[in-house]
Order: structure tokens, then C-alpha cells, then sequence
């Protein structure tokens, strides 16, 4: 019995929907979602990858007791953090990169994620740190570390394990904000989307389309970080 | 081995020690008791500066700690400190808490340091725990690998704040006892405590601080028995 409702369900509803024009073009196209995609996901990674290592040096400078150091760490993250991505980017490419290399619209890309996410990465990494009990650099200091000892063997491998759900997050939040890099040009999901739309004019399917890979990106890294959040408090 | 000379420190506007001027021999086991807040805790980090005293001098072997020439890490490595609340590195064995510091410090090689760090382990009573992370030991544990920590760097002296106000009772017992075999093999110790009897029996010299001043130096015997001044005297007959 119960099957006989999926069967009319499958006739009167899915089927039309299969049969659409616009559902069509999306599985023709569906290389050209999968290329934009993949572009998508390599920015992401790059910046999140070079934005550790540009949030690591700045929380350090930030932290710093000297103000020849600290001053500029404030003054990186206070930019990246005070202005939109979208105007860093126009900024970027437009403005800055041309002056010292033509950089392509993928390169400008990767540059302006990465110095934005360092930003945002450093300020992470910095309360990561300062979560750290206070004691534990006392007693490696009183051992006779010095600050960089200390700061490498005794509280970054403690402040990992404090920075892993807010990187996430970041992690997240810069995928979603790649489609922005849409507008220099360089191929990644969104972009994909709009050359597409404006040869098919088939604007719901499409953005749809986009929404839901968007979607179901951001989904799967929750649940991995959920997964290394629920391993790291085990262990 | 460590001559203190007009120390001072302030918190903001409290003035916490107000003239220190101590002298202690080496070998010798000198305990500091007083009320909380007497200033015994900062007058022992400021000996390693991990607090920096506002002004006086501060000088361990023949070295000025405070004058600005001094490598602060390198006297460090000689005066190992024992904190109240042990602060062992949860991340690493109790082995690897023990071998840490002179193999990031003293680049022994591992073999080396890991030898060394079983011998201080039995010699606290450790010696099946070397595999372990400090969250699984008791806070008796905890403060036996912490005193083997510091002995790893082969320190000539031995800071001590507080080192069983964090313990339950029944495990001060096993705690003290290392301290004592410490004292025995004639290692300098400054131990800052609330145990009377520790103070009594181990101690050679006792000093009373109140308000940031020592206000009263001598033996155990005199300080327990026959004290002088007024504070120690109503100190002492609310504590023993």
C-alpha cells in the first residue's frame, strides 16, 4: 500500500522535476560545478594553510613586550579585521598587487584570503595561549626555558588543543567567504555560477545548485570538526 | 648561596615586601611561615624573578640577579622551584615532564636524560609511574614527579611555596618525606609552609614574615618555643 503513494508521488512530482529544463542543464553542466568547486575548496585550504602560519606569527607579535614588534602585529590584524573582505580584495587586486607583480586573479585570491584569515587566525591562536594556565609557563621558565622554549614545548602543544573548534569555524567561515574572490574573476564555485546563469538564465537552478554544494561543504567540515572535537576531549 | 639585600615589591599600590634582608648558607634548610598575605610567596619568586622586585638585590652564588647582564635563564637552571599546585605539563608523561627541561635546556641526549629521570623517580617512589600522564596520578603523585622535575636540572638550591597547601591530608605525609631526604643529602632549600612540624624537625632556621617585613629569625627550637615578638607569638597560638 504504501508503496503505491511513493509511486504516485514519483509520477506526479519528481518526475516533472527530472524532466525540467533547468534540471538538465545543471546535470550537463555539472563539470563546470564540480571544476568551480574544486577551485573553491584549494583556496580555502591555501589561505587557511598560509593563515595559520600568518596567525601564529602575529598572535606572537601582538603578545610581544616590545612595541617594535607588537605594534605592527596590532596594526595587521586590526586592518584585515576592521575592513570587508570584499574591499581587501578590490584593494588587492586592483590597488597593491599590480604595483609588485601581476598576479593572477587566482594568485590575488589566495594572497587576500590568506592575509585576512591570519588576521582572524591570530586572534584565535592568541586566546588559545592565553587559556593556557598560567602556572604551566612559571614552571617552565623556572626550569630555565627561555620564552621561545617555553612557548614551543610547554604551551602551543596545550593551546592546540583549545584553537581546534574556533579554527574550524574559520575554516568555515572562509570557505563561505571565498565566493567574494568571485568578482576579480577567478574560477572557484561562485564564479561558476554566474557565467553559467548568464548563458542559461536559468537563475533559481543554478544558484540553487551553488547553494546546495556551498551547504553541503560546510556541513561536512562541521561534522569534522564535531568528530575532532569529541576525539580530542577523550583523549 | 643566597644573600637577599632591601628587597621591595609592590602589587600597583600594595606594597608587598618592605625590606627583605636574609642570608642563607649553603646546605641549609630555611623555612618561612607566616600569615597569608605576609609577603613569604612573592620573597620566593622573587629569588628565581619570576617576579621582579622594584628594587634591593637578589644574589645566588656570587651572581647579581638583578643587574641586567645576567642571563636569568641560566641561574634559573640552578635553583629549582616547586609550586603549590605542582603544575606538571598534562601533556606529557611523567617521564617526559622529568626529561623535558634538560633536553630542551641542557641538549642531553635522551637515552641520557631518560636514565636519569627513572633514578628520580624511585628515588621519589615513582618508579612504575614513568609511563603515565600527570591527570592520572593523586596530588601526593603529582608533587613527588613535580620535585623530580626540578631535581632533574641538578639545581644547586631548591625553592619550595607552599608545596603540600593543595594536598589532601593523608598525602602530605609521603610528600614531606622527600623533602626530608632532600634536607639529608644536603641540599639548600627555602621552603615556604604551613607545616609547623616540617618547619620543626627539618628546618634549620626559621624565618616569621608578616606585613612584608621578617619580623622574627632563629632556630625551630627558639621560634616554636620561646618567640619573641608579639606577632609571632599570636601567630603561632592560632596555628599550633
Amino acid at each position: 500500500m504504501q508503496f503505491w503513494h511513493l509511486n504516485i508521488f514519483a509520477i506526479n512530482i519528481l518526475q516533472p522535476i527530472l524532466d525540467s529544463n533547468g534540471f538538465q542543464l545543471v546535470i550537463h553542466n555539472m563539470g563546470n560545478f564540480l571544476h568551480g568547486t574544486l577551485l573553491t575548496l584549494e583556496i580555502t585550504a591555501l589561505s587557511v594553510l598560509f593563515g595559520m602560519f600568518l596567525g601564529l606569527l602575529a598572535a606572537l607579535l601582538k603578545m610581544s613586550r616590545y612595541k617594535v614588534l607588537s605594534i605592527p602585529g596590532i596594526l595587521y590584524i586590526d586592518f584585515f579585521r576592521g575592513t570587508p573582505l570584499f574591499v581587501q580584495i578590490l584593494l588587492f587586486y586592483f590597488g597593491i598587487l599590480p604595483l609588485v607583480f601581476d598576479a593572477t586573479s587566482f594568485e590575488a585570491a589566495v594572497i587576500v584570503c590568506s592575509l585576512n584569515s591570519g588576521a582572524y587566525i591570530a586572534e584565535i591562536v592568541r586566546a588559545g595561549i592565553q587559556a593556557v594556565d598560567k602556572g604551566q609557563m612559571e614552571a617552565a621558565r623556572s626550569l630555565g626555558m627561555n620564552n621561545f622554549q617555553a612557548m614551543w614545548h610547554v604551551i602551543l602543544p596545550q593551546a592546540y588543543k583549545i584553537v581546534i573548534p574556533p579554527m574550524v569555524n574559520e575554516f568555515i567561515a572562509m570557505l563561505k567567504d571565498t565566493s567574494l574572490v568571485a568578482v576579480i574573476g577567478a574560477e572557484e564555485l561562485t564564479h561558476s555560477g554566474r557565467i553559467l546563469v548568464s548563458v542559461t538564465y536559468e537563475a533559481a537552478w543554478i544558484w540553487g545548485t551553488v547553494a546546495l554544494i556551498y551547504l553541503l561543504l560546510t556541513r561536512a567540515l562541521s561534522m569534522l570538526g564535531d568528530y575532532l572535537e569529541r576525539r580530542l576531549a577523550t583523549e | 648561596m643566597i644573600t637577599i639585600k632591601n628587597l621591595y615589591k609592590s602589587f600597583g599600590k600594595l606594597q608587598v615586601l618592605k625590606g627583605i634582608n636574609c642570608h642563607i648558607s649553603p646546605q641549609e634548610v630555611v623555612c618561612i611561615i607566616g600569615p597569608s598575605g605576609s609577603g613569604k610567596s612573592t620573597l620566593l619568586r622573587c629569588v628565581n624573578q619570576l617576579e621582579k622586585p622594584d628594587s634591593g638585590t637578589v644574589n645566588i652564588d656570587g651572581i647579581e640577579l638583578t643587574s641586567p647582564n645576567t642571563d636569568i635563564n641560566k641561574v634559573r637552571q640552578q635553583v629549582g622551584m616547586v609550586f603549590q599546585h605542582f603544575n606538571l605539563f598534562p601533556h606529557r608523561t611523567t617521564l617526559e615532564n622529568i626529561t623535558m627541561a634538560p633536553v630542551v635546556i641542557k641538549k642531553t641526549n635522551k637515552a641520557g636524560a631518560q636514565q636519569i629521570a627513572r633514578e628520580l623517580l624511585r628515588k621519589v617512589g615513582l618508579s612504575d609511574k614513568d609511563d603515565v600522564y600527570p591527570a592520572q596520578l593523586s596530588g601526593g603523585q603529582k608533587q613527588r614527579v613535580a620535585i623530580a622535575r626540578a631535581l632533574a636540572m641538578q639545581p644547586k638550591v631548591m625553592l619550595f611555596d607552599e608545596p603540600t597547601s593543595a594536598l589532601d591530608p593523608e598525602m602530605v605525609g609521603e610528600v614531606l618525606e622527600v623533602m626530608k631526604d632532600l634536607a639529608k643529602e644536603g641540599m639548600t632549600m627555602m621552603v615556604v609552609t604551613h607545616e609547623m612540624g616540617f618547619a620543626r624537625e627539618v628546618g634549620q632556621r626559621v624565618l616569621f614574615m608578616d606585613e612584608g617585613l621578617i619580623v622574627e629569625e632563629n632556630t625551630p627550637q627558639q621560634i616554636f618555643e620561646n618567640p619573641t615578638n608579639p606577632r609571632t607569638q599570636t601567630f603561632l597560638s592560632k596555628v599550633l
